[in-house]
């Protein structure tokens, strides 16, 4: 009897997590983190490995963490987004490369052209533990004190780009 | 009005299927012939109402009625008729009504192909298809009403998204819903099965062919999609292990499990109760990836709406279902019996490692899809899980699969030996080893990977040429043994066959695509594969609902003219997405693919190019196509044709004894 109601037992499980996950929207931002300083890091550089980066380098800057990798799906949708914005030279894009292999992701942004100012790799993804990364694509919006102001959860998508993300950097850039 | 049509329409509908869902099974257990009877008219009620509906949306997608909110949103006065249609499961409302129209229609099938069933079957099956049905129109009623009017109406829509603009986009949802809604099918008679009470091998009889069916569509419509991601994309991969595909994978392999073990079940009378599980979980899996796709727990580039409101209510149904049936099979499950005995090393326990496999795959498949989620609700912070994890769970649970896959059919019911097993294959075996081991030389590169896949391939290859002699040749007349396989054994032979060709097509382009990501001025030419490729520019367009550019690429190979191909980048008017449409040459040996990156700033008209050469690439879809026909061929089979009576001495033949 007991092997028959397993099934039943799993699924109820099952259930309960679906339900839980269902509070916990992916999309929206939850992010304890806007408001508060960008967690620090020193991380290499994808293309100058020797070089480091670190947002403190970027005090009295507006500018965009776009958390991207060449295994995620949703960043190829987005990728043709963020090319067109960088080259209205509005606002810096640094890439934080997660979870990836310098190699592939070098042929990534090879392949696909590279919107970044540089992009730092976190091959074991410590860094996006700190920021709270759930899916790859993501994106920050810090301010010159080096404050998080904006998080977009999935691709950055011309909408959101035009009514969100620019007015924001727009207003942050004239403070 | 028209709209409004279409609302009552549904109205109807759910009426009609709570009747469905409430009647004939009360009609089935108190033995009342009138309320079973009332089953068929309801069904054919229901997808007259059903179709009324979708026509009324229709309807108000050709004719650019944005007075309905639904349509403003996915359509746009500039758009081509066809992608008007197309539009219509373009969104999450529209996608839903088309699931409750192919339940319908299939629900309608049953009622119709049921004839030599005892009624209370049928009104059993009948009764849980309009169950699920409430379930489905409530959902769209209460939630996701796609006739919502928008007052004022808009001047004009906000265009379908232009991934969608694609005839592959076209077909494959409603190819897919066929697929996932068809599952119903297996999992009603299932269930009817528990409900009587009777789980004896005719209902597995019944179910197999409305079961393949359903795959065949699965099959069908998960290549397509895979097939549209190749060329839409512009990134040349065909399977990304994002969590909408893995919702169309775990149904597939699950229902691939449940063909092979209700072939078991009908044949031998084994493996009963695991069947019924598996037909439960298939549909269970099919109305989980619905969950998935349309509650937005998992970011993926098809999620289209994020509602916590119909999160809860997919999930509340879910549980009702699932958990109804599942405690259903914790109640009668016990009572089954065994079945027919077999021995350790058998047809029977060769099919059952392979369902074991299957399912096994199914559950890493769900697990690496919603390890996140889990995670993420246990509190150990966000994460995601990429190809890598797939890919190394995958093969390995495939290798030995495949490997069982060629002796299975050779296999004898019951028992066979071992060693007389062995010996029968072992020519197979060694060709397929050494053209696996020689076949990458000739082609360039040796890897391990390489030779693995070959090897799996010819292994099926070899096998099956195996059994095909067998049984063809001999001392009597060659055609005549020809005709005397039944059409159901070149079926699976064909199947398996286009297994093998997947696993060349997958191995190959693996093994051996060449990339180049070149900056290309007007004029600049670039080798690759033997390939020589010149750009000879992009010159502005201008299409229906969008504007862009088209590159001319000229191939050539040892001088010769190879192709010219068109590749372009589309801006869409209304939604400003930028979209990449690949150019590609397709052979039978290797695809040509190129894709226009962006331009390069402050050049004269140079581009970045993208150019792939992917050999066998197409083997991968044509392989699934075969897998399709196999599953077409096997239903044509004679025995399956209504009013066969052929008498036969096989177990459990209660359908003719009742019949005749």
């Amino acid at each position: 009897m007991m092997r028959f109601i397993l099934p039943f037992v799993v699924f109820v499980v099952l259930a309960v997590f679906l339900f839980v996950g269902l509070n916990l929207n992916p999309r929206e931002v939850p992010s304890p983190l806007i408001g508060k300083p960008a967690p620090a890091f020193v991380l290499p550089q994808l293309h100058e490995p020797q070089k480091n980066f670190s947002p403190a380098d970027m005090k009295g800057k507006v500018w965009l963490l776009n958390v991207w990798a060449s295994w995620c799906v949703s960043c190829r949708e987005e990728h043709p987004v963020l090319m067109g914005l960088a080259q209205q030279n509005i606002v810096p894009i640094y890439g934080l490369d997660y979870k990836d292999s310098s190699a592939e992701a070098e042929r990534w942004l090879q392949k696909g052209g590279d919107p970044y100012v540089l992009s730092v790799t976190d091959t074991e993804g410590r860094i996006g533990i700190d920021y709270g990364v759930y899916g790859v694509p993501e994106t920050y919006v810090i301010d010159k004190q080096g404050v998080i102001r904006y998080k977009q959860i999935g691709p950055v998508t011309p909408d959101n780009l035009r009514e969100k993300i620019l007015p924001m950097v727009a207003e942050l850039q004239a403070k | 009005m028209i709209p409004e049509i279409g609302h009552f329409s549904l109205i109807v509908a759910l009426f009609l299927a709570a009747c469905l869902g409430l009647l004939p099974i009360i009609g089935a257990a108190r033995n009342d012939a009138v309320l079973m009877a009332i089953a068929r008219p309801l069904a054919r009620g229901q997808f007259v109402f059903l179709t009324i509906a979708l026509g009324c949306l229709v309807y108000a997608f050709v004719s650019n009625d944005f007075s309905v909110l639904y349509v403003a949103q996915h359509s746009n006065s500039q758009l081509p008729v066809v992608y008007r249609i197309s539009a219509v499961w373009g969104g999450h409302e529209g996608s839903l009504l088309l699931w409750a129209f192919i339940l319908g229609a299939w629900t309608l099938a049953v009622a119709i192909y049921s004839r030599h069933l005892p009624d209370e079957m049928v009104a059993r099956v009948l009764g849980v298809m309009g169950f699920v049905a409430v379930g489905f129109l409530l959902f769209m009623l209460l939630t996701s009403n796609p006739f919502d009017r928008l007052l004022p109406a808009a001047a004009d829509g906000r265009d379908l998204n232009p991934l969608l603009q694609d005839p592959g986009l076209v077909i494959h949802p409603p190819m897919l819903y066929m697929g996932y809604v068809g599952f119903s099918v297996a999992f009603a008679f299932a269930l009817a099965a528990l409900l009587g009470g009777k789980l004896d091998t005719t209902w597995a009889r019944w179910s197999r062919p409305w079961t393949t069916v359903a795959w065949v569509f699965m099959t069908l419509g998960i290549a397509l999609g895979s097939w549209w991601a190749y060329y839409e994309l512009g990134w040349g991969g065909w399977w990304f292990w994002d969590p909408v595909e893995n919702a169309s994978l775990m149904p597939w392999l699950l229902g691939t499990a449940l063909m092979h073990s209700l072939a078991v079940t009908e044949k031998r009378g084994a493996f009963k109760s695991w069947t019924v599980l598996l037909a439960i979980a298939a549909f269970s899996l099919s109305l989980l990836g619905t969950f998935l796709v349309r509650s937005g727990v998992l970011t993926s580039v098809h999620s289209f709406a994020a509602d916590p409101k119909r999160g809860i209510f997919i999930l509340s149904f879910l549980v009702v279902v699932i958990g109804v049936s599942l405690l259903l099979f914790a109640w009668r499950a016990p009572k089954v019996g065994l079945g027919g005995k077999f021995d350790i090393l058998s047809r029977e326990s060769l099919l059952l490692s392979n369902n074991v496999l299957l399912s096994v795959a199914a559950a890493s498949v769900f697990i690496g899809t919603l390890y996140p989620l889990f995670m993420d609700a246990l509190g150990f912070g966000k994460l995601s899980v990429g190809p890598p994890y797939f890919h190394a769970v995958f093969v390995p649970l495939m290798v030995p699969m495949i490997l069982m896959m060629g002796l299975g059919p050779l296999a004898r019911w019951k028992k066979i030996g071992g060693l007389e097993l062995a010996k029968r294959v072992r020519w197979a075996f060694l060709s397929a080893l050494v053209i696996a081991l020689m076949l990458p030389f000739v082609m360039g590169t040796w890897t391990a990977m390489i030779a693995l896949g070959l090897l799996l391939a010819f292994w099926i290859i070899a096998t099956m040429l195996l059994g095909l002699r067998d049984r063809l040749l001999g001392r009597s007349d060659f055609l005549q043994r020809v005709r005397n396989q039944s059409l159901s054994y070149y079926g699976m032979q064909l199947a398996h066959l286009g297994v093998a060709v997947f696993i060349i097509g997958v191995t190959l382009v693996k093994g051996y695509e060449t990339e180049r990501d070149v900056r290309m001025d007007v004029g600049d030419t670039v080798s690759a594969g033997g390939y020589v490729f010149r750009f000879d520019g992009v010159r502005e367009i201008e299409g229906p609902n969008y504007i862009g550019g088209r590159g001319h690429v000229v191939v050539t190979k040892d001088g010769q003219a190879v192709t010219e191909l068109y590749p372009e980048k589309r801006q869409y008017n209304v939604s400003g997405m930028p979209m990449t449409e690949a150019a590609i040459r397709t052979g039978l040996l290797r695809d040509l693919y190129v894709s226009l990156g962006e331009p390069i700033p402050g050049s004269d008209g140079a581009w970045a190019v993208r150019i792939y050469i992917k050999p066998f690439v197409d083997w991968i879809w044509a392989g699934c196509v075969l897998m399709a026909l196999g599953g077409i061929l096997a239903i044509s089979d004679r025995r399956y044709r209504i009013h066969s009576k052929r008498s036969g001495a096989k177990l459990g033949n209660v359908l003719e004894e009742k019949t005749a």
